[in-house]
């Protein structure tokens, strides 16, 4: 049963934090080159022009919904299976998002990279 | 790609990889946690440990919101290929968890795949700025036409 959980914890992570991941990057696209802003107009400017934009907040919410899906997970599996699983989990789903979501050119090595890395997830879970 | 950019991205991986294994140590010290008692969850983040972790996270969500401003996603994400390594050495021989062959296999892997993604580009150009650019690069009186 506790197997179960710890999967259903992943699952929630994964897709928690591919919506998180996906609206963070547009956010910070949208807001530029940190350093160079910072360079330019200071560090308060830049805090408060990502701070103020709504992709920004909305994917600090999926991502705080995916950090409390790890604790649960965390409390039921090892660290080496949960973390690994999920993130790599994430990458995959995130390389489809990026494409289709972000506009990304994800290319026949970030596909093959995707391959490589669900294969690695299956490895973990043996 | 400058070294500070190099820099923000190991603070990527070694920021989230501590973080991870205070949070996964302080866990294990609570125990496993009942879905009747939600509150519990929510309590866990005061204990110095995980409070700890958190701040790490923090570090980490820091580099990665600088390093998602001026590369791809699927670019970013890569990095974290050096925690699997760095993070299974940790729950390894730090939290004595058991890691099997297969599970090093699988990190391994995984650390394989991610590599291939830094071969290439860190942005894809969006066409709003290629727009912008062939914009820029045409004749004055052709800029000027509407």
């Amino acid at each position: 049963m506790k197997h179960l959980y710890a999967w259903g914890a992943v699952a929630c992570i994964v897709l928690t934090s591919t919506a998180g991941d996906v609206l963070l990057s547009r956010a910070m696209k949208q807001v530029g080159d940190v350093a160079e802003l910072r360079r330019r107009s200071g560090l308060a400017h830049v805090l408060g022009r990502v701070l103020r934009n709504p992709n920004f907040v909305l994917g600090i919410l999926a991502m705080a919904i995916a950090f409390y899906s790890m604790l649960f997970g965390l409390s039921w599996a090892d660290v080496s299976l949960v973390i690994p699983a999920a993130t790599s989990l994430t990458f995959v789903t995130n390389a489809a998002a990026a494409k289709i979501f972000l506009h990304e050119h994800v290319d026949h090595r970030r596909w093959l990279a995707a391959l490589f890395v669900a294969c690695g997830v299956i490895l973990l879970a043996l | 790609m400058t070294f500070r950019k190099y820099l923000v991205l190991a603070g990527v991986a070694v920021f989230a990889v501590t973080g991870d294994s205070l949070v996964s140590r302080g866990m294990k010290q609570v125990g496993g946690i009942s879905l009747h008692h939600l509150s519990d969850i929510i309590l866990v983040v005061f204990r110095p440990e995980i409070a700890l972790g958190v701040l790490f996270l923090l570090a980490f969500f820091a580099c990665y919101m600088a390093a998602l401003s001026w590369a791809d996603l699927t670019y970013v994400l890569p990095t974290t290929s050096v925690s699997f390594i760095l993070l299974t050495l940790v729950a390894r021989f730090v939290l004595h968890e058991n890691v099997s062959l297969a599970r090093w296999l699988g990190v391994l892997m995984i650390s394989i795949g991610v590599g291939f993604v830094t071969q290439g580009p860190a942005l894809t150009p969006q066409p709003r700025r290629r727009e912008s650019h062939e914009r820029l690069a045409a004749p004055v009186s052709a800029r000027m036409e509407p």
